[in-house]
C-alpha cells in the first residue's frame, strides 16, 4: 500500500545531496598538519595509500596543499607507504 | 631566530647504547653549533611502512632546535648522510603555526575528543549527519529519537530489509534508493 509520503520520497530529487562539504581545518582552526601523526593521515589517503582528491576530502585548497607535503614527508620518513594494499 | 625539525632513523640492530650515542652526537653537534634545543624525542622503535635497506624498523628520534640561521643545516645533514647508522633523516623549517603546534603538543593540549577552543588541533572527524528522513520513522520498529537518527542504524537497516525477500512492497524500493545514495 503505498502511502502518501512515500511516493514523495520516491520522486524527492534532493535526496543523497544534502550533506555540505567543508574544510575541517577551516572549520576547527587547525593551521598546522604534523607530518609524524599518521593515524591523522590516514584520514586523507585512500586504501592504496594514494592521496584523496579534494573533492573528496573537502579541503580548502591551502590545506589540501599542507596535507599532500605531511603526506609526502611522512611516505619519506616510512611512516606512510608509497603504495599499498587493503590499508584500511 | 629560525625553529627546524629534524626527524632521523636510526637503524635498529645496533645496540642499545649504540643508538643513543648516535642521537645524542647529533644533539651535541647542534648545541656545538649554536643552535638551542628545544625538544628531544625518543619516538622509539617503529615499524617502517616499507623496508629501507632490508630493514623493516627503526628508531626513530625528532629534534627541534633553534638557530640563528641555517647554516649549520647542510653540515648536519652532511653528517647524516656519511653516517651509517642513520637510515633516513628530514630536516623541516617551522613557520609560526608548526612551532605553536609543537608547543601545545608538549604542554598535552592536543588530544582527540577535546573541547573546541584555539589549542584543540585534533577534532573528530567530520561525522556525517545522521540520515534525516522522518518520513521513514513511523514505519522504523524501534523507537528512535526524531533528529538524531545515527547513521548505523539506517545503514544497517537497509541491507537487513534488503535481503529479507519476504518483505512487502513498500520496504524494498525504500532500501534500493537508500543503498544507491550510500
Amino acid at each position: 500500500m503505498a502511502t502518501r509520503d512515500e511516493i514523495k520520497f520516491l520522486s524527492n530529487p534532493k535526496i543523497g545531496g544534502q550533506r555540505k562539504k567543508y574544510c575541517r581545518f577551516k572549520k576547527f582552526g587547525i593551521k598546522h598538519i604534523d607530518y609524524k601523526d599518521p593515524d591523522f593521515l590516514l584520514q586523507f589517503i585512500n586504501d592504496q595509500g594514494k592521496i584523496l582528491p579534494r573533492r573528496i576530502t573537502g579541503n580548502s585548497l591551502k590545506y589540501q596543499k599542507k596535507v599532500a607535503i605531511a603526506i609526502k614527508r611522512a611516505r619519506h620518513l616510512a611512516l606512510l607507504p608509497y603504495v599499498a594494499d587493503l590499508l584500511k | 631566530m629560525r625553529q627546524y625539525e629534524v626527524t632521523f632513523i636510526v637503524d635498529p640492530v645496533l645496540s642499545g647504547d649504540e643508538i643513543k650515542k648516535t642521537a645524542k652526537t647529533y644533539n651535541d653537534m647542534i648545541s656545538k653549533e649554536g643552535g638551542k634545543i628545544v625538544n628531544e624525542d625518543n619516538l622509539g622503535l617503529k615499524q617502517l611502512a616499507y623496508p629501507i635497506k632490508k630493514r623493516s624498523s627503526g628508531i626513530y628520534y625528532c629534534t627541534e632546535f633553534q638557530v640563528e640561521t641555517g647554516e649549520m643545516i647542510n653540515g648536519m645533514e652532511l653528517a647524516f648522510r656519511r653516517d651509517e647508522r642513520i637510515m633516513r633523516f628530514l630536516t623541516v623549517h617551522l613557520d609560526k603555526y608548526g612551532v605553536k603546534y609543537n608547543e601545545d603538543k608538549r604542554n598535552g593540549l592536543i588530544g582527540t575528543k577535546k573541547k573546541n577552543d584555539k589549542d584543540e588541533v585534533k577534532p573528530d572527524p567530520s561525522k556525517k549527519p545522521p540520515y534525516k528522513d522522518k518520513k521513514r520513522e513511523p514505519r522504523a520498529a524501534a523507537p528512535t529519537a526524531p533528529a538524531t537518527t545515527p547513521t548505523p542504524a539506517p545503514a544497517a537497516a537497509a541491507p537487513v530489509v534488503a535481503t529479507k525477500t519476504a518483505s512487502a512492497p513498500e520496504p524494498t524500493p525504500v532500501a534500493n534508493v537508500k543503498s544507491e545514495e550510500e
